[in-house]
């Protein structure tokens, strides 16, 4: 597993409260996790922070699944 | 008439995270205060408060027992300290399992004086550092003093009235009374009832030391800052937590089986009309307010056995008991009147609903809570039993409990003891 999606999965078991097992890369934030839509926002805001990418709205709303996220971070970083 | 009873109750304080605890050390003299520990105060003019304990303490708080880590996240101490109280009214009431047609006639009436002041005061940091683009999208909806009855009521499907006083520091008082009228307005069959606090942050404590109501000199002693009544008494001490009760229509209490605690027989209110933060010198406010709750009650003065008192450790303490006095008259002779403010300070919008509770254990368990730190009572004080420094067994039959608030507003409940 990739650094990226470690460290992905931790912030996501952190901000959301589940545990770290049900945290797969194709886990849905909402169908699966237990998210809402506000969460999502915090989750992109903590990923920002982490990795240091910006995260606009329209590529925020595209992002569902952990493995979502992952990618995004992977090919947007610095 | 439909008729209004207590049948659960929950608290967070820093003498105790449930009930019984803090019953307990209430009764045993004990003090809440100390250094303040959740942030550096060495530049603040006060340094003391009453913090509710962390969990690793004899008796501290544990939040994960019954808030969800994500909701812990995202929203200000005081909803926290409301959900668990709630929970264990819940839970102390039997009603863990209600059914659907119970939930549509179940409500919430808790509510806080202040609201989520730590959070407001950090996003604002984070604003004015960081920019609005960092700003939590819970910031909201996680400082809204409301937001205890929004909570509780989604975390156990309670359908019926969803409200929230805000009424400083009779916010608790207010919030039962408003509840204990739903009911019997048939509006609910079930209210979950009272009031949380947690604003001990640099801007609250900073705020009410500027407003020359916190007590700033003691903080070498600061078990002894909380002294109401006594000559020496020089403003509150800060406290937190929560207080909340399960109110109940009568009928649906006894039908259900249900532990009937009190009955809730007295709500008054009313204005001073006179100063934002110091009270009418004549008390006039309180007195019409206690008044009107005596008259609902069908009551006379001799009837009261025991009255908790707003009494802050402020000036206000002795114009408070010129009021009773007032009421009372040669009934004074019979009734004890004690703060206990004086062992976990001052909860503000709390503090209403935590007294009332102790009130309520009062009359269950026939003592009175002592008033701590009385050494040697101010003048104004001579003949009244302010049950110093320790608890003491006696007949209590029904209770009054007065809360007072910035504004000039003024709640007086009164409760007895149904056998």
């Amino acid at each position: 597993m990739s650094d990226t999606a470690d460290r992905v999965k931790k912030i996501v078991v952190e901000h959301l409260g589940v545990e770290a097992d049900k945290v797969t890369e194709e886990a849905s934030f909402i169908d699966d996790l237990g998210a809402d839509s506000l969460d999502i926002v915090e989750l992109v805001m903590a990923f920002e922070e982490e990795f240091g990418v910006e995260i606009p709205d329209d590529a925020a709303e595209k992002i569902s699944t952990v493995s979502d996220a992952i990618k995004y971070i992977e090919e947007n970083k610095g | 008439m439909r008729r209004v009873v207590v049948t659960g109750l929950g608290l967070v304080t820093p003498l105790g995270a449930d009930v019984e605890t803090t019953w307990k050390n209430i009764l045993a003299s004990k003090s809440g205060a100390g250094p303040i520990t959740k942030f550096d105060a060495s530049d603040q003019k006060c340094q003391i408060a009453c913090e509710v304990k962390p969990a690793d303490h004899e008796y501290g708080f544990d939040p994960n027992k019954r808030v969800d880590h994500k909701i812990q996240r995202q929203v200000d101490p005081f909803i926290i300290f409301g959900i668990d109280a709630a929970g264990q009214a819940i839970e102390d009431a039997g009603l863990e399992d209600m059914d659907e047609a119970t939930k549509l006639r179940a409500g919430c009436s808790i509510g806080s004086g202040i609201g989520g002041l730590p959070g407001i005061e950090s996003e604002s940091l984070v604003l004015a550092n960081r920019g609005p683009s960092r700003v939590s999208p819970h910031f909201v909806h996680g400082r809204l003093i409301n937001l205890i009855s929004g909570q509780v009521s989604i975390k156990y499907g309670l359908k019926g009235p969803n409200h929230a006083v805000v009424t400083a520091c009779s916010t608790g008082a207010h919030s039962i009374g408003d509840a204990a009228r739903m009911i019997r307005d048939d509006d609910a069959d079930i209210m979950l009832a009272g009031g949380a606090e947690s604003t001990i942050c640099p801007i609250g404590i900073a705020g009410f030391a500027q407003a020359r109501a916190l007590n700033c000199s003691y903080n070498d002693r600061p078990e002894e800052a909380s002294r109401p009544y006594d000559r020496d008494r020089d403003g509150f001490v800060m406290g937190e937590g929560a207080g909340v009760v399960v109110l109940e229509e009568y009928e649906h209490a006894k039908a259900r089986g249900a532990k009937i605690y009190a009955e809730v027989i007295g709500y008054g209110l009313s204005g001073d009309a006179y100063h934002v933060t110091a009270p009418d010198p004549e008390m006039d406010g309180a007195f019409r307010s206690m008044s009107a709750a005596l008259k609902k009650a069908g009551l006379t003065p001799a009837d009261i056995d025991y009255i908790n008192a707003h009494g802050t450790s402020t000036m206000a303490d002795t114009i408070e008991l010129g009021a009773v006095r007032r009421l009372f008259g040669d009934a004074m002779d019979n009734v004890s009147m004690s703060s206990t403010k004086s062992a976990i300070g001052h909860l503000l919008g709390g503090a209403g609903a935590v007294e009332a509770i102790f009130c309520i254990l009062a009359m269950r368990d026939q003592i009175v809570p002592p008033t701590l730190n009385l050494d040697n009572p101010d003048e104004g004080c001579e003949g009244v039993d302010l049950v110093p420094k320790v608890a003491r067994k006696r007949e209590v039959r029904a209770v009054l409990n007065n809360s007072f608030g910035f504004g000039g507003t003024n709640a007086s409940l009164i409760m007895r003891k149904i056998d």
